[in-house]
């Protein structure tokens, strides 16, 4: 066997724009063919740091796949060093890049009427979710101030309803407030941002009875599902019982049925 | 001189490695995610993550924390248990060319011995005993701060072991000395170090920890120095084969703890940040032979 073929590997993909588009947030386009290639909606890259001083990747979900270009785009937002690091790179540089990472949204092709909730830096990856979603679509977003990627989910044809906390744009309020206000109704929601807003989202979604997928987040080392750092807590099918399961590799998209909320 | 003709071989336990490069546990899992970035075929053994008697959980999230040159970690040995291991990663591993080196965790000398006697069953080449784990509360850590605790645990594992036993050791302890003779005394035939350190990280936006676990184990090239001395010291003290461990990433890592006594050498928490980091470090220690003339590490081996 000719190992080099087959072997994943970590990549400098050469970065075609990396600029701000909201306060503390960044958006960067890699050429990465390979990645490009085999992404799904709801998958991440590792991005690492220049150096041995910050050690550990970077999960960033992917926002857009575009297999013609053979590009990816990411949106982060500037949480620390490492991606205040990134912030700094621009067209032309190259940064290390590994991916795609972990399962992706499962796309349910009979499902006609779709509820995606978005919170804050969660907001990215159910961008391109919504590119492969048929029928009609209602995006609700949740921000702190800075609503971003609404013309983007609306150039889809999607509905977009946008919940700002201190107001300054649309609802003033959370995400939940904001659905409950309209009424949201749909035959499945899928669902990326902050724990808090998952959990509540979770119990709405119980008790209108609709199913829910929640892409989680938690501090990861490898990203590939060998450190076993990244886990959330879940409910064991065959029995009363609880595991934890790797969010990198079991996930990061979970049916919400199957987490257990209550950390 | 050409990589033909270096001599890699080490021997630990009369189990002969085909290389001195192995993984250090809990960073490696069974090798299955590293199957997809490297030829496990090249490595000199796989050292797997550990494994109880019974399934663990683990500790809550977050567990991960990053540090300057390092990180802290406080998974808390969750694992499936040795039956599950044993039916699941022992087959998957058997496929390559490799030994395996079997990580066991207890909560008691009982617990460690029922491990110890499963595997007596099984297809394996090495167990490390694991009495340096700072991520649970009882066991773990107790055993390798205490020099007649190690002795203990290590002479009755011995008993329920048809595998040689290395002994994996805690830097947090005053000597190291102290506690590497207790496990000879107790029959390890050989001994590997060093585990994590004991740190700590606070997350001032929040003012709390950010380890659910409040404290976890410190790795990482930071640790580096540490390690190296620890296995210097050791390796004066006794004369069993060392697996030296601890911040390495590179050859030039690798063969510093050799010239400090270590027979075989582990990497750690290297994988996380480059996944074919054993590779490298392989590849790096052959052209420091090649480079200077060395046809076998027994050549440098301890001669600081």
């Amino acid at each position: 066997m000719i190992w080099e073929e087959v072997m994943k590997e970590i990549k400098h993909a050469m970065i075609q724009e990396n600029r701000m588009i909201a306060p503390g947030m960044y958006s960067m386009t890699l050429q990465a063919e390979d990645i490009a290639k085999l992404a799904k909606p709801g998958q991440f890259v590792n991005l690492y740091c220049k150096g041995e001083a910050r050690l550990l990747p970077r999960p960033i979900s992917i926002c857009e796949i575009n297999k013609e270009e053979g590009t990816i785009n990411l949106i982060y937002a500037v949480v620390g060093k490492g991606t205040g690091e990134f912030s700094q790179l621009e067209e032309g540089d190259t940064v290390e890049v590994l991916g795609p990472l972990g399962n992706g949204f499962m796309i349910d092709e009979n499902k006609k009427k779709h509820i995606v909730v978005g919170g804050g830096v969660g907001t990215p990856p159910l961008l391109e979710l919504v590119k492969h979603l048929k029928g009609e679509i209602d995006v609700y977003l949740g921000f702190r101030s800075y609503p971003i990627l609404v013309e983007d989910f609306e150039s889809l044809g999607a509905r977009v309803h946008i919940a700002t906390e201190d107001g300054s744009v649309d609802f003033k309020g959370n995400v939940l407030e904001l659905m409950k206000k309209e009424n949201a109704n749909g035959d499945i929601i899928y669902a990326c941002g902050p724990k808090l807003m998952l959990k509540a989202v979770s119990e709405w979604a119980a008790s209108n009875d609709i199913p829910m997928q929640v892409s989680l987040e938690e501090r990861m080392a490898c990203g590939i599902g060998a450190c076993v750092g990244c886990v959330c807590k879940t409910k064991k099918k065959e029995d009363k019982d609880w595991q934890h399961r790797k969010v990198c590799k079991d996930g990061p998209v979970f049916w919400h049925t199957e987490v257990i909320w209550d950390e | 001189m050409n990589e033909k003709t270096l001599d890699l071989k080490v021997e630990i336990g009369g189990v002969v490695l085909k290389n001195p490069v192995t993984v250090a546990s809990g960073t490696f899992g069974s090798g299955r995610e590293f199957s997809e970035f490297i030829d496990l075929n090249k490595l000199g053994a796989v050292t797997v993550k550990g494994v109880s008697s019974a399934p663990w959980k683990g500790n809550p999230a977050p567990r991960i924390a990053e540090t300057y040159g390092g990180m802290l970690n406080s998974v808390g040995l969750q694992n499936p248990g040795v039956e599950e291991f044993i039916k699941n990663d022992i087959p998957f591993l058997r496929e390559y060319d490799t030994k395996i080196i079997v990580n066991i965790a207890g909560k008691t000398i009982e617990e460690y011995c029922d491990v110890a006697e499963k595997l007596s069953h099984a297809d394996i080449d090495l167990i490390e005993l694991n009495i340096s784990c700072p991520n649970v509360k009882e066991g773990g850590v107790a055993f390798g701060t205490d020099p007649h605790m190690a002795r203990e645990v290590t002479k009755e594992v011995k008993r329920h072991s048809k595998h040689p036993v290395i002994v994996k050791l805690s830097p947090n302890v005053t000597d190291i000395t102290e506690i590497a003779k207790a496990a000879i005394e107790g029959g390890a035939d050989g001994l590997s170090l060093i585990n994590t350190l004991l740190g700590m990280a606070i997350d001032i936006h929040k003012r709390k920890p950010i380890l659910a676990n409040v404290v976890g184990g410190f790795s990482g090239p930071a640790i580096k120095p540490v390690a190296l001395r620890m296995v210097y010291q050791a390796a004066k003290a006794v004369s069993v084969p060392i697996i030296g461990m601890g911040g390495i990433s590179t050859g030039e890592d690798a063969i510093e703890f050799i010239l400090a006594g270590a027979t075989a050498i582990a990497v750690g928490t290297a994988n996380f940040r480059n996944p074919k980091a054993t590779m490298d470090v392989l590849d790096g220690i052959k052209e420091y032979m090649i480079s200077n003339g060395i046809k076998s590490l027994n050549e440098i081996r301890g001669v600081i």
